[in-house]
Order: C-alpha cells, then structure tokens, then sequence
C-alpha cells in the first residue's frame, strides 16, 4: 500500500503525534505523593523490627515496584550497556536492584525512628526533584532529594541524593571499575554483583 | 589610550576572569593520584580494622561533644571573615549553652533546643573569597582534602581564637582533645565508610567522589553538569 493513501497517512501522523508526546505530563504531586509513599514503606520495613534478611528483601520488592530500575542500571552501566544483549541487561538489573537493597537497605536502618516528610520539589530538566528532610531525635535534620520521572510510563524514583551524595554517581563509579577489572566482561561483572553489597 | 579604552579593557578583563573562576570540573581534579593513592592506603593501614557498627558508647558521645565545642571558637571566627553574622550567632549561642550548661562541653544540650550550629573553616571562608578547590590531595591522618581547604586548615591552626586565650600547652591539649573527636566520630560512623568506600571496588575513587561531594554540598556549590538524568542516555 502506498504511503500516500489517505487513512494511511492519518493513521501514521496520529501515531507520530502520540509517540511524541506524552499522554499527560507527570505533575509535582504525582512526584510528591510517590515520594510520601516511598518514605511511608521505607520507614514501615525499618521500623518492624524484621530481620535483616528480611528487610532487605523487602527493600528489594520496593525498588522493584517503585524505582525504575531498569533506567538505573542501564545507566549506572554506562556505554557498555549500548553493546550489552537484551539477555545481559536483564540479568544486570535483576542483580544490580539486588545488590542496591542489600547495600542501601542496611544503611536505611540508621533512619530508623526519624521523622521524614516532602519539604519541596522542584523541575529539573525532563524531571521532577523531590525535596525530603529527615530529622532523627537530637540530631541537626537533613536533606534527601528523589529524582522521579514517567518516562518508564509509570511514576518511578530513578535516584537519591541524600546530602549531596548521589547514588547513581557512587554506582557509576563502582560498576565501572567492577567491569574494567573484569576486562569489560559484563556477565563476571553479574555473576560477581550477585555476592556484592 | 582614552580613558574611556582602560575602562573597557578593565571590564572586559573582570568578565574574563568571571568566565573563568567557579564551575568545578566534571571529573576529578587529581594530578597527585599516585602520591594520594600511597598516602590513602597508609591512612586505611593506621585505622585498621573494625568495620562493624559500633555499639553506641556514652564515653564516645562525650568525646565527640567535646571536640565539637573546642572547634566553635574557630567555626565563630571563619563565620565572621565570611560576613554570615547568622551563622556566627548560632554557633556562639551553641558554645553558650554547651559549655555552661553542657558542662564545658561533655553533653550537647544545645541540639536538644534545636542550636545545632553550622561547621565552619578557612577552607570555606576561601571559596566565599572567590578561590576555587584546586587539586585533589589525601593529607596524613586528616584523609581527603584539596589544595583549597589543606591551606584553609594551616591557616585555621594559626589563627584559632583558642590559641590566644589558652596557655600554649592547654592549647595543645585542645588540639588532641579536637582530633580524639574527630577519630570517635569516625568510629561511630565506621559502618557507613565500610559500606560506601572500604568495601567497594575502588575504596580511593569512592572517597574521593564522596569528599568531594559531601563538601561541594556544604558549601552550596551545585552544579547542573552533575544531574543525572538516565532517560537522556537511551
């Protein structure tokens, strides 16, 4: 069929249109209200009392449902994540938000007790910056930042900034030097993140 | 040349050198690595072990609020030299309240009333002046630093306020008083430096990006080069 039939051509130019465009553009309380939820869960595992191992799986679940972790470990894997196969980045992400919940999750028990609540949020190139304070008893409050987007097409936290230390940053830097020692090999690189953290 | 030709010449100077002052680079300003590396792993040598968290100890507490109280006078003095009265109040009043009521220091009852101060040093007062960090430097004992704050803290040592009101030996007393501090607060935080730099790939490139960071951040540098934004990758 020639391009130049008309419903063709219709049908064609609507789909560029709905491509390009987003179907609703992601407000500040959409962000905020996923960081409320984020905080609300972090705090529930961190103050249940569950045992580590536990608390870490649930953390796991968390960034499964609430961080885009496939933007974050694309990312934090660089340009090697350009020539990586589907299979390999997958396996990376599945390892990588593992890794994430057993490292970060037993530092989030420190904020155990803290009262955590969105003090702003500001737009930041094609993203939302959602402004956190944590205060824990007797201590001076600060500052955790969230960057959320809806690019995945769902409302997801892609990184934490928590007092001017970016999580994505740190992680670049680690799985970088993981994959150069590794003469670039990503699957040892995987198979090595699966013990890490 | 006109008046008018040295007064354009002298404009367009500052503008160049306007253009050319802040703005940290991207990557890592580290042309010293090789020294740096050395001295990183003779700092991590010196502390040696203890990588769990620690139990939290009453003796230690009083150990960190001391130190933090010996260390106001010279925060006061850096908040004067940076023009923040408000900040030079804060900390006066946590060194009222903590070394009266907070028996010299040993208990810290200003954070409890919310006075938690803001730390301070020459370092900062050098980049309020306009002078940027420099290169990237692991001093003995202290760890990472810059070119920027390491000449901050020889200039800190000569002109804490202490120095002029204590006899000399009490004030080297304070100084150890000060670093025993320092040391305790690190223990208390040993897990957190485990996690984020003993136990990584690259402990020296992890403290590194951390250092530098953590007092970009305290200085309100933020720089838009530093957002990362993965969806801008794919």
């Amino acid at each position: 069929m020639p391009i130049s039939d008309p419903t063709r051509r219709i049908f064609l130019t609507g789909l560029a249109a709905t491509l390009a465009l987003p179907a609703q553009a992601l407000t500040q309380s959409d962000a905020r209200a996923l960081i409320d939820r984020v905080m609300g869960e972090v705090q529930g595992i961190i103050n249940s009392g569950a045992s580590e191992s536990r608390m870490i799986r649930q953390f796991e679940d968390l960034f499964a449902r609430l961080a885009d972790v496939t933007a974050i470990s694309r990312s934090v894997l660089g340009p090697p994540a350009r020539s990586a196969s589907a299979g390999q980045l997958s396996a990376f992400a599945t390892a990588f938000r593992g890794y994430m919940a057993r490292k970060y999750g037993r530092q989030f028990r420190r904020f155990a007790g803290a009262q955590a609540e969105v003090t702003g949020a500001r737009e930041v190139q094609s993203f939302w910056e959602v402004i956190s304070t944590m205060t824990l008893r007797g201590e001076a409050p600060f500052e955790v930042r969230w960057h959320v987007s809806d690019r995945s097409g769902q409302i997801l936290f892609f990184n934490l900034i928590i007092e001017g230390v970016n999580l994505l940053a740190a992680e670049r830097q680690e799985i970088g030097t993981m994959l150069e020692r590794r003469g670039g090999n990503i699957d040892r690189m995987i198979a090595d993140l699966q013990q890490a953290g | 040349m006109t008046l008018f030709a040295r007064l354009l010449c002298v404009v367009l100077l500052l503008a160049l050198a306007a253009c050319a002052a802040p703005m940290p680079p991207a990557g890592a300003n580290d042309p010293f690595e090789a020294a740096n590396r050395a001295q990183f792993d003779a700092n991590l040598r010196l502390m040696g072990g203890g990588d769990s968290a620690p139990r939290p100890s009453p003796l230690r507490r009083r150990v960190i609020n001391l130190g933090d109280t010996l260390g106001l006078p010279s925060t006061i003095a850096n908040d004067v030299l940076q023009l923040r009265p408000h900040h030079a109040v804060e900390n006066a009043l946590r060194l009222a309240i903590n070394a009266t009521i907070g028996l010299g220091g040993l208990f810290d009852p200003a954070s409890r009333v919310g006075v938690h101060g803001r730390r301070s040093d020459f370092g900062e007062t050098l980049h309020r002046w306009g002078i940027e960090e420099g290169a990237y430097l692991v001093l003995p004992l202290v760890g990472p630093s810059n070119q920027r704050d390491a000449l901050g803290m020889a200039v800190d040592l000569a002109i804490d306020p202490l120095r002029f009101v204590l006899p000399s030996r009490d004030y080297g007393w304070s100084l150890a008083l000060r670093g025993a501090g320092r040391v305790a607060s690190a223990v208390e935080n040993a897990d957190l430096l485990d996690a984020n730099v003993i136990a990584t790939a690259d402990p020296y490139a992890q403290a590194r990006l951390l250092y530098q960071q953590t007092r970009r951040y305290h200085l309100g540098i933020a720089s838009e080069d530093d957002v990362i934004d993965p969806y801008a990758d794919f």
